[in-house]
Formats: C-alpha cells, structure tokens, sequence
C-alpha cells in the first residue's frame, strides 16, 4: 500500500513553544485518519504542516513520496476543508466551487461544469447562484467541502469541520463524510477534538498529546487498548487506577484502565461473584437518560467512575455500593505516561 | 417586607427616569434620534437645498441684484469654455489625486493590517495622525519651501547631480513649470501628502477585516500570490479603497487654498466658488459651481456600486 503522507521526525516550535514535537507518522493512501487530542496538543499544526501553511523546524514530510518542505501550498496537490469554512463572501457559490479551477486557466463552461457536478455531488444542485451569507451552517460546511474536492486531491484536510453544527446535523455529516470518503477513496486526514467523532468515522486514529502522538492505532486500539494514562483518560474517560489501588482491589500492581461501562454494581448486602471488587461511596449522582453516571470513592481515596443502567434504578449521594468485574476488563497499561 | 421580585428601593429622579425609559423603549429611541435629526436635517440639509436654490436663480447684469426667478442659465453658464475649464481641471487634479493616494496607501494600509502588531500598530497610528495634528496652513506653507527653486528637492537634486531630471520633470508642458512649487506636480504632491490618511484609514480597515484563513484557503486551492492577491485581497478591500477615495476625491474637488499656495494660480472649483461669491458677489454661479462635486460624486458612487464594491460589505 502507498503510503500518502508520511512524518520522520517532525517539529515545529514557535520560539520555545513546541507545538509538534518529534511526530513520526505513516498515513495510508485511502485512508480516513483522524487525528485526536485537546486543543493546543498539536493536530491543526500537523494538518497545517501537510497543507504547506507551516514548514517544520526540523524533520521531514513526504506527500506521495515527495518532499513537501519548501513546497508552498498552492503547489501541493493537497486541499483543506477549513473550521469556518473560509468561504469567499465576494463570491456566489458557484465562484467559490470553480475557484481552484479558475486559478488553475481552467475555461468558464468547463470549470462551472465541473463546480454544478461537485455541488451535486454534496447535495447541494442548484444552490450556486447563492451568496455564502446566504446558506445556514451546514450547507456552508458542504460548499466548502464542493470547492475541495473539485481539484481532486490527493489528500483532503478536514480542520474540525463539524465543529459548528448542532447535534443532529453532525451526526448526519459524519454518516455523509464516510460514506463519501469510501466512494471517493480519496485519503482524508480528518483533525477533531470529540473522540467520538474519531471513534466513529476513522480507520486509524493518532492521539496527540502536548505536540507528540501519544498512540496510533484503529478506533478499538485506542478505546480497548489505551498505551499509556492520556489516551485511557482522553478516549472515552477511563477509570485509570494507580498499581496501589489495583492490587488492593485484587488485581495486578501495575497502572491499569478500568471502563466505567464495564464495572457492575452490587447494592449493599449482595456478595460479589469476581475476585476483582471494591467498596465504594456514591459521591455524586449524573443522569444521563440511558443511564446514570456515578462518581464514587474507595475507602483508599481512588475515583471510579460508574455506569449504572438505568435498569438498576436509582441512586443517592452517600449510598455505600460494591463494585466488581471481570479480569478481562482490566486493561494493564504499558506505559505510565 | 417589599416583595421578592423587586430589589430595595432606591428612590431618586434618575432612577424613575431610567424606570420610564425601560418602561416606554420608543421614547429612549426618539430622545436619542432627534437631536441629530434635528442638525441633519435643518442645519446641514436646508443649507445644502437652500444653496441649491440659490443654484436655480440667476444674477442681474447690471445692477448685481439676484434675480428670485427659476432658471437654468446659470447652469448653462458653467459650460462657458472657462468655467468648464476649470471643473475639468479640478476633475482630473482629484482623480490623479486619488489614483496618487491609494497606490502609495496600500502598501502601508496592507503592512499595518497584516503584519503589524501591538507596539507598530500604535506607532503606525500614531505617524499616520500626526500630520493630521497641526495646521494645515503651517504644513501647505512648508511643502512651498521645500517645492520651491531655493527649496530642499532642487539642493537636493544638485547635490545627486540629478538637476537635469528635475529640470525634465518640470519641462513636460501642462503639469510642468518654472519650479515645483509653480507647477500642477507640486499642487498634486501637496494634495497627495495632506489627503493621503485619509485614503490609509479606510483601506487599511478594509484589509483588517479579511481573514487570514481567506489567503490561505486561496493558496490551498492552487493559486499563487499574485493570483490571490487579484481575486481574494483587492475585492475585498476596495470598499475601503472606495471609502478613501470619496474622501480624497471630494476633499481635492473642494480645496481652495493649496491651488492658491502652491500652483500655477490657474483656477480649481473651490477658488472659483470663492472668488464668485466673495468679490464677484455671483452667489447662483457660485451654488451651481458647488453642485459640480456632489453631481460627480453620485455618479462615481453609482459606477463604484454598479462595479460591485460594495458587495462584500
């Protein structure tokens, strides 16, 4: 398989800050790549690194086997789908789409042939004599989307772009986006911040943390198998556990992640059935409608979070619970940091 | 015990003021609007129509008196060869005025939006303001000296062994004459220097409002700077650009001591309003003369607006 875009060693420090630290990254051509992690942890950078609108302090980027350092943006066959969009308001929409191919000398009947086509091809037919202030949030995400994927990239960058629409219209687009990723097969480097959005539409996800990747793996790597305690506690809010907690719970001395969803609940009274348990305090009470999140202490002083389905019914602060589960739901974790 | 909703009275004519205009938002509304309209509408606009008027009536021959009577002759006046003479010379005096400005705005209006930032953004401010801090008078007066034959460009043209360009400057018939100071180049350069801040401060707010991530997307879909520069940067500036040249423009069309100061004392509009309702006492002329700039400037407004650089207000 061709490897599409490929890190070795890549930095960028603006003075002493180092916002890509080391990164060493192989993306797949066709590929849907998301890359995760708070804001501030490096990923806009990196994608900003693959467009050509930052050069690296030092290591090296390949684009299809091409060096891309010193390759300015407009001369990488590359293309980015911005957080805002960054439609051109002079524009109708129509303008916007055909841009790329205009700057290019591609001639008027061709390069409006060509945006009508990509506006279909986004669900958008008939909306190209529009002014861009003139489209709600999500048909301006899918414009942006047209005026991509009209200069057939190689690689299309996606900057947080569901970032600002509401719940169900994100939902929607992300369906939208894989589906069209697939048919497409065009390698989509995809940067978000919402690990289930990660989870849900990539291949392969790159958990960034402070500038360095933290781990890279497919979406049940990094949920199942967290490496270390950033990525168990950033995908999915594991319970990470220190080896003094572990071991006093019966399991091993060594730091371990614990999914709140997989740690069943015993009302005082009733006999735990695994070697594994704890005795626990109800500390705070979250209704969440499918279930309720329980925040609870251990007679050590160790959180654990809990979900509790809603099946159980209900709880109260200060009630005393026995918590157990499965050897297998132990995740030993082999790196500490 | 007051009730829980409201907060402990604190009585006083300011509060029962405020009380009222909480109470009754339109009345808020007008007490701020009238006041300006008031100005706006008899102050600034019943002088602009009173001078239109003016414009309609003309003036007796032979006894000086004005005649209260509607006709357009005064307006056919103004296209007697020397009257016409000199709106078309103050036309193009504003347009290369205005073309002077914004190609030596832009520039600098593109650093400071773009490149500038806390410290050089004040320091920027500041020496785009201070010209506009002392007078105007003093600042003609000095561009006169340093225009003039003894002036500090001819000493500084010899010193460079450069009097002969100078001396070809100034040999060009029309725009050229016995000195800067004496010729059209020296008015457009006196022109240029006071009007020039005012071509700066709009387009240079203009350029702050476009976003960085515009230049970007732009280069990400393949185009080079130049191309960026023509289909991303100048569209979206020139409601600025157009802003600063309505002021340049109107502001050369109306000026009436630079042309006296520096120059070939051949007439501008301003001088000839001046002069028409000073000593010649013609006040009509005078109005038609002043309804010259407001005609041309609607008519540029309407091409600006028809060439579309309003649309990305």
């Amino acid at each position: 398989m061709t490897t599409a875009v490929s890190f070795q060693h890549v930095s960028r420090h603006f003075g002493s800050v180092r916002a890509v630290d080391d990164v060493y990254l192989d993306i797949a051509e066709g590929e849907f790549f998301a890359l995760l992690g708070p804001s501030g942890s490096g990923k806009t950078t990196c994608l900003r690194l693959i467009a050509g609108f930052e050069q690296p302090t030092s290591g090296h980027i390949e684009i299809f086997g091409a060096t891309a350092e010193g390759v300015p943006p407009y001369r990488r066959n590359v293309n980015t789908v911005f957080q805002d969009y960054a439609l051109f308001p002079h524009m109708t929409v129509l303008e916007n789409v055909a841009y790329g191919l205009m700057v290019k000398g591609v001639d008027k009947a061709k390069r409006e042939a060509e945006a009508e086509k990509a506006l279909a091809l986004v669900a958008l037919p008939g909306y190209g004599g529009r002014r861009p202030s003139q489209l709600s949030g999500g048909q301006r995400q899918r414009v942006a989307l047209a005026r991509a994927l009209v200069n057939q990239p190689k690689v299309l960058l996606l900057d947080e772009p569901l970032g600002a629409l509401d719940l169900k219209l994100r939902e929607q687009m992300q369906v939208e986006l894989k589906t069209l990723q697939r048919n497409l097969g065009i390698t989509f480097v995809f940067v978000t911040h919402d690990q289930g959005e990660a989870l849900s539409m990539a291949d392969r996800v790159a958990i960034f943390n402070e500038g360095r990747i933290a781990q890279v793996g497919t979406p049940e790597d990094v949920y199942e198998r967290p490496e270390t305690r950033f990525v168990a506690d950033f995908v999915g809010s594991s319970n990470v556990l220190p080896p003094r907690i572990s071991s006093a719970a019966g399991g091993p001395e060594r730091w371990i992640s614990l999914r709140p969803e997989k740690i069943a609940i015993l009302r005082e009274g009733e006999a735990p059935s695994g070697r594994f348990s704890a005795a626990v305090k109800v500390k705070a009470v979250h209704y969440q409608g499918a279930g309720t999140r329980l925040n609870t202490e251990t007679a050590e002083g160790a959180v654990l979070n809990v979900m509790a389905p809603s099946a159980l019914g209900r709880f109260r602060e200060g009630d005393v619970l026995t918590l157990h589960w499965a050897p297998d739901a132990v995740h030993v974790m082999e790196r500490e940091t | 015990m007051t009730p829980a909703t409201e907060l402990p009275q604190r009585d006083g004519l300011t509060r029962r003021f405020s009380d009222v205009l909480f109470r009754r938002p339109s009345f808020l509304l007008l007490l701020l609007l009238v006041p300006p309209l008031l100005w706006l509408g008899i102050v600034y606009l019943g002088s602009l129509l009173a001078l239109l008027l003016h414009s309609f009536y003309s003036i007796d021959e032979f006894s000086g008196f004005i005649v209260y009577e509607f006709t357009l002759s005064t307006y056919g006046e103004l296209l007697r060869l020397s009257n016409l003479d000199v709106i078309i010379r103050s036309l193009v005096m504003s347009a290369a005025v205005t073309i002077g400005c914004a190609i030596m705005a832009f520039p600098i209006s593109y650093y400071a939006a773009r490149y500038a930032r806390g410290k050089w953004k004040a320091i920027f401010y500041l020496l785009i303001m201070l010209p506009l801090w002392s007078s105007y008078l003093v600042k003609v007066y000095a561009w006169k000296l340093i225009l003039a034959k003894e002036g500090i460009i001819s000493w500084l043209a010899e010193e460079l062994h450069l009097t002969w360009a100078l001396d070809a400057l100034l040999a060009i018939p029309i725009i050229g004459g016995p000195s800067l100071s004496f010729s059209y180049i020296g008015t457009f350069l006196v022109f240029c220097y006071v009007w020039l801040p005012f071509m700066i401060l709009p387009t240079q707010a203009a350029l702050e409002r476009v976003p960085n991530n515009l230049l970007e997307a732009s280069a990400d879909l393949g185009a080079e700077p130049q191309q960026t520069f023509r289909s991303v940067i100048l569209p979206l500036a020139l409601p600025g650009l157009i802003a600063g040249s309505i002021f340049t423009f109107s502001l050369t069309l109306g000026d009436y001591i630079i042309p006296q100061i520096v120059g070939n004392s051949s007439f501008f509009l301003g001088q000839a309003v001046y002069t028409l309702q000073g000593t010649a006492g013609n006040i009509p002329l005078a109005a038609a003369f002043t309804v010259v700039p407001i005609v041309v400037m609607l008519i540029y407004l309407s091409i600006a607006k028809r060439m579309g650089a309003f649309d990305a207000l």
